[in-house]
């Protein structure tokens, strides 16, 4: 917890730092407790540009990253977290070129308005790996990515569907962030799988990835139809399942039992909750990149050739397998 | 007829039937309450005990305008006041005791209240702008709720703290209760007191009524102060409803949702006269409004647009100023209408 508070204190004064870069650029940035960029000994120095901490998920990414890219494994890691603020990212970036690290890691907040600055890196011969979003920028001005398939994890939701129910049902869909691209694509992914099959989608509406957005949703779903009519959640996060166990448990019904339960991302309540058999499936969306994004920084940096691409596998849990993976989960 | 049409209450109210109407004829079902394992269920309960967090910040929030200040920070004392009640009971040996549950709800209402004296110090002592100032703990304070609960959602499983908003006492949920208890409060310390009129006096002209001998300072802190505390008490509802602390979603956008509420109940954001009984009806309408976009099942992508045109059309609708035009227009009409008639008349006369 200590640690967790001294951690966000200099997260903070980086952030600070970072508005305040604008008039004094050149300088070097206070690292998260680390000396200063110099590249002194073998270490490799590595700027990691991350997107902002606005989730468990996030957070757990950030912790894989740190615990990757640490001392012992041969780092010295310069850490940003730019507030989801798209500017104040591209100014991180911009300082550790300035600074001379020897890589760059960005989680990219938005899409857009990269090249310049990516063209930047590579003038300076400064490889840059992208972590969990990608950019739109020419794939020449980054030398690799490493993420998720957000739609894979959609389809291996509905196929666990199409399997388990073959008979007619009611399904409801809960969605995540309108227009973002976890609920665009674990979406896609879903419908792809379950087309042709029994389970007819009755209603779907965003919860906004959030517990209480996934809870009132549920509520109306359940005043709406009644809890005979509905047969099967679908819930683009695991928190907004967790919402709609609440409302479920509220009208009487059975989560798990009376009204069947898929979700995606795996966080430790989420399983918990799957252990106990309120969820029934849940599809991992694995936040651990740290070691795959080291591993490729170590790689490009020997000079070896690199897959631009590389995804993760998400893995899936059923009930018994929740209740084994429990114990062991770092997230 | 006139009276009721002349109550400042009687668009407010008009909207909100009219939202229940269309409701229950597009599904009947949404007018439908049943008994269920001893206590009332239905779609117009959930929309009261739903509302219950709105409700307070709102109230808050209508003092806050009548002294003409504004309060952004109620949706990030919201979060902080969840963060410190869930902190405390996950940290505790014991979560499911009703002591732990006590000491929880307490230390994060006090913790409110500390930031609300916060906010009112900036604006009634330092005399900073309101907008300004409580901009301030808006931008921070979920920062600080983040810190408390680390980064993630702290989640307990404690009955006692569950029972705050998803329990039930007499058929009604206890939110509605609790809602139902701050209105009492507030209208009888507000308009069985002097405390409405001064503020209404502060609001309408702060240096004159000091000049009158009217405390402005205190008032206008105190508005603050109980709008802190009302949220945080909406804080605890909300993180009670989902049992866990999720300070990045806890109030998320509802200082503008309370400013609306105080809008469509026909308080002035200029300051000055104000009506609790509006703000009620107005967190009503747009809880019942949220129902709405459910229970007619409009998309995702198009309900924040299906949202603001309804707001928009209640706002036009309650505008003195077009109703005005209205029956100018309608008056003139008849008007034309009875000297044509006259010409009529007249030329049969002929």
């Amino acid at each position: 917890m200590k640690k967790r508070f001294l951690s966000t204190l200099a997260l903070a004064g980086v952030a600070a730092f970072a508005l305040a870069a604008c008039s004094s650029s050149g300088d070097t940035e206070s690292s998260d407790g680390a000396a200063p960029a110099d590249g002194g000994g073998d270490m490799i120095t590595v700027g990691f540009a991350q997107t902002g901490s606005e989730s468990g998920w996030r957070s757990a990414n950030t912790e894989s990253m740190k615990t990757a890219f640490s001392e012992d494994n041969g780092f010295d890691l310069v850490f940003n977290a730019a507030d989801n603020d798209p500017a104040a990212q591209i100014q991180a970036v911009r300082s550790f070129i300035n600074q001379g690290v020897d890589a760059i890691v960005i989680a990219p907040i938005v899409e857009d308005g990269w090249d310049d600055v990516l063209q930047e890196a590579s003038d300076a011969g400064i490889p840059v790996i992208l972590e969990d979003r990608t950019v739109s920028a020419s794939d020449d001005l980054y030398a690799s990515w490493v993420g998720l398939d957000f739609q894979l994890e959609g389809q291996k939701a509905g196929e666990w569907a199409a399997e388990t129910f073959t008979e007619p049902t009611n399904m409801v869909v809960l969605e995540g962030t309108t227009g973002s691209a976890p609920a665009n694509d674990r979406a896609t992914g879903f419908d792809m799988a379950i087309e042709g099959t029994p389970i007819e989608k009755i209603d779907s509406q965003t919860g906004d990835f959030t517990r209480d957005g996934g809870k009132t949703v549920m509520e109306s779903f359940l005043q709406k139809y009644g809890a005979d009519e509905i047969d099967l959640v679908y819930a683009h996060n695991d928190d907004m399942a967790l919402g709609a166990i609440e409302a479920i448990e509220a009208a009487g019904a059975v989560p798990g039992e009376d009204i069947m339960i898929v979700s995606i991302d795996a966080v430790h309540d989420g399983m918990q909750a799957l252990a106990d058999g309120k969820i029934n499936y849940i599809v991992e969306c694995n936040p651990l990149l740290g070691d795959k994004a080291a591993e490729l920084v170590k790689a490009v940096l020997a000079g070896d050739s690199v897959e631009k691409r590389t995804i993760v596998e998400d893995q899936a849990f059923d009930q018994e397998a929740a209740i084994e993976a429990l114990p062991n989960r770092s997230y | 007829m006139t009276g009721i049409f002349k109550n400042r209450l009687f668009w407010p109210v008009v909207s909100l039937l009219t939202l229940v109407v269309v409701n229950t004829i597009a599904r009947p079902q949404f007018i439908e309450i049943t008994m269920r394992d001893g206590r009332l269920y239905g779609a117009l309960i959930d929309i009261l005990r739903n509302s219950a967090p709105l409700m307070l910040v709102a109230l808050g929030m209508t003092i806050v305008i009548a002294t003409r200040g504004i309060d952004l920070s109620v949706g990030a004392v919201m979060a902080v006041s969840g963060a410190v009640a869930l902190t405390i009971i996950d940290g505790s040996g014991n979560p499911g005791s009703l002591g732990t549950v006590a000491v929880a709800v307490v230390v994060a209402v006090l913790v409110a209240l500390v930031l609300g004296v916060w906010n009112g110090f900036l604006v009634a002592v330092l005399k900073i702008q309101p907008i300004i100032a409580t901009l301030v703990l808006m931008l921070a304070g979920r920062g600080v709720a983040l810190l408390i609960t680390g980064g993630f959602i702290t989640t307990v499983n404690s009955d006692p703290f569950s029972f705050i908003a998803s329990g039930y006492v007499l058929l009604l949920p206890v939110a509605f209760f609790i809602s139902v208890a701050a209105i009492a409060v507030m209208s009888l310390v507000e308009r069985r007191t002097a405390l409405g009129v001064l503020t209404e006096a502060v609001g309408i002209n702060p240096e004159a009524s000091r000049l009158a001998g009217v405390r402005s300072r205190g008032i206008i802190w105190s508005a603050y102060i109980v709008s802190g505390t009302l949220a945080g008490v909406a804080g605890i509802i909300y993180a009670s409803n989902i049992k866990a602390a999720d300070a990045n979603a806890a109030g998320l956008f509802i200082e503008l949702y309370a400013i609306l509420a105080v809008v469509l109940g026909g308080t002035s954001l200029s300051g000055g006269k104000f009506s609790l009984a509006g703000t009620v009806i107005g967190v009503l309408i747009i809880q019942t409004l949220d129902s709405t976009i459910l229970f007619l099942g409009v998309p995702s992508a198009q309900s924040p647009v299906f949202f603001a045109i309804v707001v928009v059309v209640v706002v036009v609708v309650q505008s003195s100023r077009v109703r005005g035009a209205l029956s100018r227009a309608s008056a003139s009409l008849t008007r034309a209408k009875t000297d044509t008639d006259d010409r009529e008349k007249a030329e049969v006369a002929r």
